[in-house]
């Protein structure tokens, strides 16, 4: 192509000024100073209003790979469906079975979202997993995202909450190496609690780690395995769905 | 991959302010990426030059990368100092009552556009 092999050297650099008729003005110059984010925020807000608007509050689950987000929402999921009515999403990189998973375990409606590869799942994403698996019957959506700690912090789902994960195993500094995603959460729980006694993990540590960065958050501790804080994470969740 | 996904959003922006301001082709792109946005720019020209080949609006255009450097704001004695080496603990006081003031930025910071051809251009002069 022509324009690929143009030189810098023949273009006449103009800026755009106002109402201008410059003919020799090959390159214009387009102002955009936008963050790339920015129609993503747009679309999420958009998600979240017309979610409300039908009575359906959506949740969004985050952490790093295998923190223990499916097995803690089976047993979340397994509290609340006497009282609500529960629909689970899950977003895999690849074919994985998360979805079927927290089926069988609970029988409640779930749908397997695959995003070709991508390292999360933004708000255009989500409206079309949520039109896919109509809602209309629902009161809570679960989001599962996907095992990363970095780029699902940057991207607004259009969920109602923010949760994520801090399992025991992975150490009480996770906070001080990922601040974004401890930032952008209401909800932190620590997860695995009852591998306390094997890792060198201080819950006082790790605390006021996520509080220097996230003052207002609600910070609990469970443990799927034994139930432990099971029920105090259930009604947390049973409390914001109410409003 | 991270740099790819950015990547789509940059095109996806991109092609609607070219559509919107009926360009002929796009030139380059200006993106203003924080010190510690967490994107590495030969990765993100990779992904670049990969992803363009399937957009003809913008088939050839030049990516350019302008670095935001990262500033941290103490709390404690009113001063700031360079994120980068320096991380979460203050310098000047050694307070850890910091926070990021820039440099997690990822912004399209301008476009430059081709009205027409460029040879009809050359051809007119
Ligand atoms: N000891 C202990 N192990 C747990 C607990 N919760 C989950 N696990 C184990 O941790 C591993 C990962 O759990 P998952 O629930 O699949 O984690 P995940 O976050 O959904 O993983 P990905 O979706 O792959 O990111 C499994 O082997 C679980 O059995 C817990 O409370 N205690
Ligand atoms: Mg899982
Ligand atoms: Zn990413
Ligand atoms: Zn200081």
């Amino acid at each position: 192509m022509t324009e690929c092999n143009m030189r810098r050297d023949e273009r006449v650099e103009t800026p755009v000024a106002e109402g201008s008729t410059n003919e020799t003005r090959k390159v214009r110059v387009i102002e955009v100073k936008e963050s790339v984010f920015h129609q993503n925020d747009v679309e999420a807000e958009a998600l979240r209003a017309e979610l409300s608007q039908k009575g359906v509050f959506m949740m969004n689950v985050m952490s790093s790979p295998g923190s223990g987000k499916t097995t803690a929402l089976c047993a979340l999921v397994n509290r609340l469906k006497e009282h609500l009515r529960i629909g689970v999403m899950d977003v895999d990189i690849e074919t994985s079975l998360d979805a079927s998973c927290v089926a069988e375990a609970t029988g409640v409606k779930s749908l397997q979202i695959h995003n070709g590869g991508l390292c999360h799942i933004d708000a255009e994403m989500t409206k079309r997993a949520i039109d896919a698996f109509g809602v209309e019957d629902l009161d809570l959506v679960i989001l599962e995202n996907i095992g990363n700690l970095v780029c699902p912090a940057e991207f607004d789902t259009g969920s109602h909450m923010s949760m994520m994960l801090l399992s025991v195993p992975e150490g009480d500094d996770k906070p001080l190496k990922y601040p974004l995603m401890f930032s952008v959460c209401d909800l932190i729980v620590i997860s695995k609690i009852d591998t306390l006694e094997f890792f060198d993990f201080s819950l006082e540590k790790a605390t006021a780690n996520i509080r220097a960065l996230n003052p207002n958050a609600t910070i609990l501790t469970i443990s799927a395995k034994t139930g432990e804080g099971m029920d105090v994470l259930a009604d947390y969740v049973m409390k914001r769905v109410k409003g | 991959m991270h740099e790819l996904g950015v990547t789509f959003y940059v095109i996806k922006d991109v092609k609607k302010i070219a559509e919107d301001n009926n360009v002929y082709k796009v030139d380059s792109v200006t993106l203003e990426i924080g010190q510690v946005s967490g994107v590495i720019h030969e990765q993100l020209q990779d992904c670049w030059k990969w992803a363009i080949k399937k957009e003809p609006i913008m088939d050839c255009a030049k990516l350019l990368i302008e670095e935001i450097p990262a500033v941290t704001f103490c709390e404690n004695c009113k001063k700031t100092y360079a994120t980068v080496p320096q991380g979460k603990i203050c310098p000047h006081c050694g307070s850890d009552r910091t926070y990021l003031t820039q440099g997690n930025e990822f912004n399209i910071k301008e476009i430059e556009v081709l009205d027409q051809p460029h040879e009809v251009i050359l051809s007119e002069e």
